[in-house]
């Protein structure tokens, strides 16, 4: 496969054709862009109310906790990894932060809950490295095993929390504009930075890419694997106050099943399941697209039901398009 | 004058802004081995995929027997007829050498597999090639060269007429390479075609009966293989001639570099000891499968050994991972670049700065101008032919992915380099300019150890020539000594024994 695509560019003549397929490339990296800007001028079309920026707002702030799992969760991918235990570490995170909150007030409550989760993200990231056990199975083992942590922590009821500063954090808007929005975009551009920048970001690119290549150049691919779920870990931590800040409550059965839009929302943005490719970029573009679409089926009153065959459709059909134009180079 | 058995007749094929194929004309005729010659990029793979069915011709036809036929798939093309051995190894290596053989054709009956049967089938096939491979074992017990001879099998069961192989010596040692010969040559005798494409001239030479030369794209030459020489050959090729760096004679006086004192890996390779200096290339030569590439893990902390020491500049070290081989200043090129060196789908630029990252950051955030510059310096002193540092690796040639390993090794800055098989795949053109840079390094002060299976390449690079055995070093010989027979006879002795002894 390597070698047509290497015998053809070959021929050419160095500098005269792009970087290895004209429209192909484009649409790989921005078709997801395309894709989202179609989606909006659609919408548009079909709801009046959708173009308020009150509206848009509102889809951000729906997205929020979703994309933040989903970013952690980009990390894990990259790697060819996957991190299934996502939505039961963010119970955890929201019924011990809610709990704490009462106790030892929002500040200890907030750290706290990224503590917890980076600490799951350790056991899950200890598993598969140390442990040698397949990412699938480890956090499908730490999805049963957290939910039930949860479950325990509680007694199965849930925590109510009133302290006005931490609900402020779910609830409270700045410039405008919902807090949760702000912090997602935060991370988007801390994560942003840390894949484009710095050595860790270009180590789980090669981990993801090619594993023995990256551990004979001098990478610590345990090291790597191990960081990236403890990310994944301290993400839905994060999410997982949010959520609790947002609702009121630390209740067991948060964010269940949000690990699978999180990984939607990852794969509808380009991330590659085989691991070295995609970005975060990718990832909000991914979760913006599955906001707006119910969103505006929301909006224009489609019957729920109806939306999920939607939504199913759609996560397929995005990703069925990227792998048609990265083969059909 | 007999028919061809398959023909292509001013086949042209192009893909997006090149023409990849240009109204190329050739006939194989039964009996014939009929080499094919080309630089990386000359067209030889697209040819072999038009041939085999998986690209279709935009102009010109094919004929089988004289008769036009048009394949849709790679399927069709097999069931005419024509069998294809890949150069990247395609078996399945959980099951057994039998399975692998008859693959999809398994005889059976009432829906169970006629073990018996299919084994005796498969040792049929085996024995009519002459290949020694037990056919119970699992492919994956084999080393890499014998599991290409296994390919090699499949693609004969079928009955083909036609057998393409595409540089299935890429991976051959010496001792396959001769089975594979036979192999072939026995073929021919029975009225098969085979095209042979491999980028060992010598091999045309020792091998074919009549060559084909491509050049970007285009037919240059068909001749019988007895009118040319190897400088014709080359020239035609690519209107250059393979140029030897001349090897000044050297001292090795200065103190070693690097110490190998009774290197052991139970099962790879024992008691190995020996020096590399500053300034001096060293090379390993062997059969595939002698501990060479063992060795070379162990001393870049790939691997571990069990016994004996290594030196780095008069200090004793402990080789734990690569990334303290690395700090040792020992950078190793892996054999294999596509499964242990490259990333494919990354760009030019992260590919060379992989082993440097910690040099190009500051508390582990890149420098981004520094990080550019760097990779492109790097490119430029291996003479990459690249479009751009975002240009994905996959999208460059078989030889430039291998600079690319090499801009990697030089980014390191390592002061011992191994080589494996610093040219495999890479073209004559492309040949001649790593010598160069290997030359420029040692002058440099580096040591080299570099692993070939190419013989011609230890005799004209080294300074001083080590050869492994059965995992152990039998032969060590150094400058004017260096000479062709005598490595391959120590090379080789141990393993005629070996068959002898196992076939009596």
């Amino acid at each position: 496969m390597t070698d047509t695509a290497a015998e053809r560019t070959d021929a050419v003549p160095t500098g005269t054709a792009s970087t290895g397929g004209g429209s192909g490339e484009f649409l790989r990296k921005w078709g997801v862009l395309v894709a989202l800007i179609l989606l909006l001028v659609v919408s548009a079309t079909m709801s009046d109310r959708f173009l308020s920026l009150p509206n848009l707002l509102n889809v951000l702030r729906q997205i929020a906790i979703v994309g933040v799992l989903a970013i952690g969760m980009t990390f894990v991918i990259i790697t060819a990894g996957i991190d299934l235990s996502a939505g039961s570490v963010l119970a955890v995170a929201a019924v011990v932060t809610a709990d704490m909150v009462n106790s030892n007030g929002p500040l200890a409550a907030v750290l706290v809950a990224v503590l917890v989760g980076a600490g799951l993200g350790l056991v899950n990231g200890l598993g598969v490295t140390l442990g040698g056990v397949q990412p699938f199975i480890m956090t499908l083992g730490m999805l049963a095993f957290a939910r039930g942590l949860a479950f325990l922590y509680t007694g199965g009821q849930p925590i109510p929390t009133t302290d006005e500063t931490f609900l402020a954090i779910g609830n409270g808007r700045l410039f405008g504009i919902p807090n949760p929005a702000l912090i997602f975009l935060a991370l988007l551009v801390a994560a942003y930075f840390v894949l484009r920048h710095t050595t860790f970001g270009r180590a789980v690119y090669a981990v993801g890419s090619n594993d023995e290549a990256a551990r004979l150049s001098g990478i610590s691919v345990r090291r790597v694997r191990t960081t990236v779920y403890v990310i994944s870990g301290a993400t839905a931590g994060i999410a997982g106050l949010l959520y609790a800040s947002q609702l009121g409550v630390g209740t067991p059965i948060a964010g269940e099943a949000f690990e699978l839009d999180a990984i939607a929302a990852t794969v509808v943005g380009g991330t590659s399941l085989f691991g070295g490719q995609g970005t975060v970029f990718g990832t909000f573009l991914g979760a913006a697209i599955l906001g707006v679409l119910s969103n505006i089926l929301n909006l224009t009153g489609v019957n729920p039901f109806v939306q999920r065959l939607f939504r199913g459709a759609l996560i397929v059909a995005a990703v069925m398009l990227q792998r048609k134009d990265a083969r059909g180079r | 004058m007999t028919e061809p058995l398959a023909e292509l007749r001013s086949v042209s094929k192009g893909f997006p802004g090149v023409l990849a194929l240009d109204h190329v004309d050739l006939a194989l005729y039964p009996g014939e081995i009929h080499g094919l010659a080309g630089e990386n990029g000359a067209g030889k793979s697209t040819l072999v995929k038009v041939l085999s069915g998986a690209h279709t011709p935009d102009v010109g036809e094919l004929r089988l027997h004289g008769r036009p036929v048009r394949f849709r798939s790679p399927r069709e093309a097999l069931a005419a007829g024509i069998g294809v051995v890949h150069q990247e190894l395609a078996g399945a290596p959980h099951l057994t050498v039998t399975e692998n053989v008859l693959l999809g054709r398994l005889p059976s009956g009432w829906g169970r597999v006629r073990w018996a049967e299919a084994h005796r089938q498969a040792r049929a096939v085996l024995d009519r090639l002459e290949i020694p491979i037990d056919e119970r074992v699992l492919m994956g017990r084999l080393s890499l060269g014998r599991q290409q001879l296994v390919e090699i099998a499949r693609a004969l069961v079928r009955e083909s007429q036609v057998l393409i192989l595409d540089e299935p010596s890429a991976i051959l040692g010496q001792h396959d390479l001769e089975v594979l010969f036979t192999a072939l040559r026995g073929l021919r005798d029975r009225g098969v075609a085979c095209l042979y494409i491999s980028h060992r001239l010598n091999e045309l030479f020792e091998l074919t009966d009549r060559v084909t030369v491509l050049k970007d794209g285009a037919h240059v030459a068909t001749e019988p293989i007895g009118d040319l020489s190897m400088d014709q050959l080359v020239a035609l090729m690519t209107g250059r001639e393979l140029v030897a760096p001349s090897r000044p004679v050297r001292e090795a006086s200065a103190a070693p570099l690097l110490e190998v004192d009774g290197l052991t890996r139970a099962g790879a390779f024992a008691d190995v000891s020996f020096r590399v200096h500053p300034g001096e290339i060293v090379g390993m030569a062997g059969l595939v499968g002698s501990g060479r590439t063992e060795v070379a893990r162990a001393i870049a902390g790939v691997d571990h050994a069990e016994g004996g020491t290594i030196g780095v500049r008069g200090r004793t070290v402990r080789m734990t991972s690569p990334r303290a081989a690395l700090r040792y200043g020992i950078g190793l090129l892996p054999e294999d670049r596509k499964d242990q060196g490259l990333l494919m789908n990354r760009s030019v630029r992260e590919n060379i700065g992989l082993a440097s990252l910690r040099k190009r950051s500051r508390f582990g955030i890149l420098r981004g101008g520094r990080d550019s510059r760097d990779a492109a310096a790097l490119a430029r002193q291996v003479d990459l032919r690249y479009r751009g540092l975002d240009q994905l690796v996959r999208f460059l040639s078989g030889g430039n992915q291998q600079k690319v390993m090499l801009a990697r090794c030089l980014g390191a800055e390592s002061q011992i380099l191994i080589l494996d098989e610093p040219t495999r795949g890479v073209d004559v053109g492309g040949k001649s300019e790593i010598y160069a840079l290997m030359r420029q390094l040692v002058d440099g002060g580096v040591g080299i150890l570099m692993i070939s299976s190419e013989i011609e390449e230890i005799v004209m690079m080294s300074d001083r020539v080590l050869v492994m055995r059965a995992g152990r070093l039998v032969l060590e010989l150094a400058g004017d000594d260096i000479e062709e027979d005598q490595i391959m006879r120590a090379a080789l002795v141990h393993s005629v024994a070996d068959r002898q002894g196992a076939v009596a």
